[in-house]
């Protein structure tokens, strides 16, 4: 434990595993968020709850495809003969809609097992190496308002800290990855697993946290969103830190 | 330093492989579908492994209550006897002018007794009833009340071999597709001839669909034709869209 400490406070650098899973999480982000937004684009709406489709009212609509406020159907027809009966409506020209979901989907979900195999092995990793502890998880003393207040004004002065080789992370850098790793990243996981049929009928409490199917589908969204915000960020901070030294630290490992 | 380590690096690559060879090694005694050497096809593949390695066995998809019944788009095709379509189907279109009276059911292949059945006689067999949420692969969600008899219940009428492992459905608008005997099997798997109450309007599959409430939309195929029971995956080709979408 105290060899551990000393070699913490010290230049540690990048475990290899932790370069690996870096960059196989990294690519498997881009292929969900490339597929993500093709299949968004094949039904640009999101909602609220159980149900929602185009006879229904949307929460948000994207003009990001030329599926948005598509109006081609055919006349409602009533269900039911009461008032406000749900209604059924044929779709006119379904060969004139765009989609791309046969590939998409599948690269979605090859892109995701990329994700979750090395994300799940990196976790058990960063859990029993004792690398969360030592580098992710936030000390007390790191946390006294008077460090956080610092730490902010010098990233909105843009006064990075050159590259340590390693994982020696500043307060705000911590709670950054301390949101990407156990909040947000597992986030998008949970709420994919809430739209999926077979998962569900195994599992119908993921339902139930997220209100519906709908529900999640708009959480996996703004989650989806949010990691992207945080991509841009990382990419920002790497290129004001230094950037040719950061990817070789994350890479070979070694400066020049 | 080494000896604190708790995990070393070639324990915890054993142990993941380990574990991927585990969902794999079970399910290679069973047929599984073809993936064409298509590298997306391979990933949906270990999906399907996956899930009926590691999912608990038949549970029940969500069923919702009568005032949970919401709109309900009708997607693909819409009408099989609309001369103006490429899947317009002449036999159908004659079909439809007598109300699906000659309408027939042909259930055939690994089965003892292959049989034909019409709407009559399938409405003779103990009906389900159940509330559950369409999910198509655009993206959209409704819920509807179907009513029909488990598919299960007519595999065991007409027989079915020991060799059965998929069941291949063909339909009027000219779609095929199949699903595993697993799923066929599911309480909720049925062939549905009723929608909300009333008989299955045209644009939702009239006379009879099939509805698989574990999988995706596209799987619950409209206007059934003729079932075929078999050791086989239907072979379609390379469609372009996922086989298994249990998701």
């Amino acid at each position: 434990m105290k060899a551990h400490k000393t070699i913490a406070a010290g230049n540690i650098r990048h475990k290899p595993w932790v370069k690996a899973s870096h960059w196989i999480v990294t690519l498997g982000f881009l292929l969900l968020v490339f597929s993500g937004i093709e299949i968004l684009m094949v039904h640009p709406r999101l909602y609220w709850g159980e149900v929602g489709n185009e006879l229904t009212p949307a929460l948000v609509e994207f003009p990001i495809s030329r599926n948005y406020q598509r109006s081609d159907w055919e006349m409602e027809v009533p269900f039911y003969e009461t008032k406000n009966s749900p209604v059924s409506a044929g779709r006119n020209h379904d060969d004139l809609m765009f989609n791309q979901n046969g590939w998409g989907r599948s690269l979605h979900f090859l892109a995701a097992w990329c994700l979750v195999v090395s994300g799940f092995s990196y976790l058990l990793l960063g859990v029993f190496s004792g690398h969360f502890r030592y580098h992710i998880w936030p000390k007390l003393k790191e946390l006294a308002p008077h460090r956080l207040w610092q730490d902010l004004k010098d990233h909105f002065k843009m006064k990075i800290a050159p590259p340590t080789g390693g994982p020696n992370y500043g307060i705000l850098q911590k709670l950054a990855y301390f949101a990407i790793i156990f909040i947000a990243l597992p986030l998008a996981v949970i709420t994919g697993f809430a739209m999926s049929p077979a998962i569900t009928a195994g599992y119908p409490i993921l339902l139930k946290i997220f209100g519906g199917f709908q529900s999640a589908r708009t959480i996996h969204f703004f989650t989806s969103l949010a990691l992207e915000i945080f991509l841009m960020i990382h990419i920002l901070m790497i290129v004001m830190s230094g950037f040719k030294q950061q990817i070789r630290f994350m890479t070979i490992g070694k400066p020049k | 330093m080494k000896k604190s380590r708790l995990i070393t690096r070639r324990q915890a690559i054993t142990t993941g492989v380990a574990a991927l060879g585990a969902l794999i090694v079970p399910s290679c005694s069973q047929p599984m579908p073809p993936t064409y050497g298509n590298i997306l096809r391979m990933g949906d593949a270990l999906t399907y492994r996956a899930h009926r390695a590691l999912l608990p066995g038949q549970s029940l998809a969500k069923e919702y209550r009568l005032n949970d019944i919401s709109s309900f788009p009708a997607t693909g095709t819409i009408n099989p006897a609309d001369s103006s379509k490429a899947y317009f189907s002449a036999a159908y279109d004659k079909l439809e002018r007598t109300d699906f009276n000659d309408w027939e059911l042909s259930v055939a292949g690994n089965v003892a007794r292959p049989m034909k059945f019409t709407l009559g006689h399938l409405k003779q067999f103990a009906a389900r009833t159940q509330i559950t949420r369409h999910t198509c692969e655009e993206g959209w969600t409704a819920i509807a009340q179907w009513t029909g008899l488990p598919l299960g219940t007519l595999l065991e009428h007409v027989g079915i071999l020991p060799s059965a492992r998929f069941v291949n459905f063909y339909s009027y608008d000219g779609w095929e597709d199949s699903i595993d005997i697993f799923d066929a099997f599911h309480p909720q798997t049925i062939l549905a001839y009723g929608m909300n109450g009333k008989n299955l309007p045209i644009p939702h599959g009239a006379p009879l669909r099939l509805r698989v409430e574990k999988q995706i939309g596209y799987k619950s195929m409209k206007y059934l034709q003729r079932i075929v029971v078999s050791e086989t995956y239907l072979d379609a080709g390379d469609t372009g869209w996922a086989w298994y979408v249990g998701i």
